[in-house]
């Protein structure tokens, strides 16, 4: 096929989306004004679709972290890991992630996808079998390319299929490696990793967990899923992604294995590219800083999470299974999914679309993912405009919109204390909350 | 015991309650081009196939495969090489 063919065949397969409204792979803000806010063609626009979840991108302190970092050292390392690209601050951001994870060693990597791609592919060689969940984001599947393992995957978070599999390989020489997620970018849906980690120690395969949305998000000190679902120590490695709740870039791969620093010799993607710039490596170990120290933050984003996942569902829209930071709307076709997220934006709304073949099940998807930083209003107008685009586009019965409308009118919930008839409005203490953090961070 | 014929009629089969069309499938039919089935839902069936045939298959195994008779030869190979 020529390359001219190539280009007609994606201009076929995608011309007649983006003839519906906007091109959601060349958006471009004019401005970001904080966590939750942007400007769009000269518009006002909510976040709700940044995977910023603590709202860390504009934290004052991790702000003066970077500024102090390009200071001292300047813009760009411009070189690997490998070469002249390591710097002391890179080796602090591995002591100091080895240290939030309570784990004897961490590498950094550039960003998240290629913190998958070399792990993945460096420890999953030649007469090994990689078992990926077949959710998996697509660095995990690229990984599976890059490496020279067998590749099986197994049904969506469903250890019965994992340990089928793994017993019909017991007698097959090779490291058996099983790759999951802590939550799953499509749907927000967690692993059921108590099951999963059972299974790995009946068949004696090692677990790599991606815990890139479920960092920050999940367990007592924000350390992931492997913490909330207390299997940290059975865990063998644990990837993640500064671009989420860390607000910058880059990835890592952390484990007690005294194996992993051997990884720097042979993983290609941590070799060959160029390590990240000061300013983000300090960004980076200021977040985690911030993150052991506002626990609060984490509070403040499950309780949004609550408020969105709970509205969107008192309208009628078809959600995906759990609560979750990430709330996916589940959309009867493409040609909708595009028209609404369209629809929302016109109405300053930012959300992410997700469509077949980037999708599970081959389902279309308008994905939000919260923050911490959201005010209570920013939530309750994205709702007000989800209930009016979604009663336009007849995916919502329009008396569940009219409720809401009613509901909006009346002003706040009130409540009765004992004995005195003056109803009080229930407090929305978040929202000052939330104001002071912003400011300080 | 399962013969190359009667594995392909099971895979024909099953993938008949697949499709919404009526289209006569048969050893030369497109999995995707044909079928409608998109490349997510062919990944799906083939988890129907590992459980129909007690077999696990490997990504490298399918990854060349366009037509219901090279899934055939592949999903045959497999069982052949676990029993």
């Amino acid at each position: 096929m020529s390359l001219e063919d190539k280009v007609q065949k994606i201009q076929e397969s995608f011309g007649a989306l983006k003839a519906l409204g906007r091109d959601p792979t060349s958006l471009e803000f004019d401005r970001v004004t904080s966590p939750t806010e942007a400007e769009l063609d000269g518009k006002k626009m909510i976040l709700l679709g940044t995977n910023n979840y603590l709202g860390l991108t504009f934290d004052e302190s991790c702000v003066a972290a970077a500024k102090g970092a390009i200071d001292q050292y300047g813009t760009g390392t411009t070189g690997s890991r490998i070469a002249n690209g390591t710097y002391g601050l890179h080796k602090q951001l591995e002591q100091r992630v080895a240290d939030f994870y309570g784990k004897r060693s961490a590498m950094v990597y550039s960003t998240g996808y290629t913190a998958n791609l070399g792990s993945i592919a460096a420890l999953a060689q030649s007469g090994d079998q990689l078992l990926i969940d077949a959710d998996s984001h697509a660095s995990i599947y690229d990984a599976c390319r890059m490496s020279d393992a067998e590749v099986i995957r197994f049904r969506h978070n469903d250890p019965d299929n994992l340990a089928k599999k793994l017993e019909r390989l017991q007698d097959r020489p090779g490291d058996k490696i099983v790759v999951t997620e802590g939550i799953y970018s499509m749907l927000g849906d967690s692993a059921p990793l108590k099951e999963i980690v059972a299974v790995k120690k009946e068949y004696g395969a090692y677990l790599m967990v991606d815990e890139a949305h479920s960092l920050g998000v999940m367990g007592a000190k924000g350390r992931g899923l492997c913490e909330q679902d207390d299997v940290e120590a059975d865990c063998d490695f644990i990837v993640g992604t500064f671009s989420k709740s860390i607000g910058t870039v880059g990835g890592f791969c952390v484990s007690d294995h005294p194996g992993l620093d051997a990884l720097r010799s042979i993983s290609r993607p941590y070799m060959f590219t160029a390590s990240l710039p000061p300013a983000v490596i300090a960004a980076a170990q200021q977040s985690f800083d911030q993150i052991d120290a506002n626990p609060q933050l984490r509070d403040r984003l499950w309780r949004n999470a609550r408020i969105l996942f709970d509205g969107l569902e008192a309208l009628g829209f078809k959600l995906g299974p759990e609560v979750s930071p990430v709330v996916a709307i589940m959309l009867p076709g493409k040609e909708v999914a595009v028209r609404f997220w369209n629809a929302l934006m016109e109405a300053g709304v930012y959300t992410n679309i997700a469509i077949p073949p980037s999708t599970p099940n081959a389902l279309s998807l308008l994905r939000s993912s919260i923050s911490a930083a959201h005010t209570r209003d920013q939530i309750a107008t994205a709702l007000d405009v989800f209930a009016q685009v979604g009663a336009d586009l007849d995916l919502i019965p329009a008396n569940k919109a009219d409720r809401r409308r009613l509901a909006e009118a009346q002003g706040p919930l009130r409540i009765v204390t004992g004995g005195n008839t003056q109803a009080k409005p229930v407090q929305a203490p978040v929202q000052e909350e939330q104001r002071s953090s912003a400011a300080k961070g | 015991m399962a013969t190359k014929a009667s594995v392909e009629g099971d895979i024909i089969r099953l993938l008949g309650e697949k499709i919404e069309s009526d289209l006569t499938l048969t050893a030369d039919t497109n999995i995707v081009a044909d079928t409608g089935l998109d490349s997510v839902s062919v990944m799906d069936f083939v988890f129907e196939l590992e459980d129909e045939f007690g077999i696990t298959v490997p990504l490298d195994r399918i990854s060349d495969v366009k037509t219901v008779g090279q899934l055939t030869d592949a999903i045959y190979g497999l069982m052949e090489e676990t029993t």
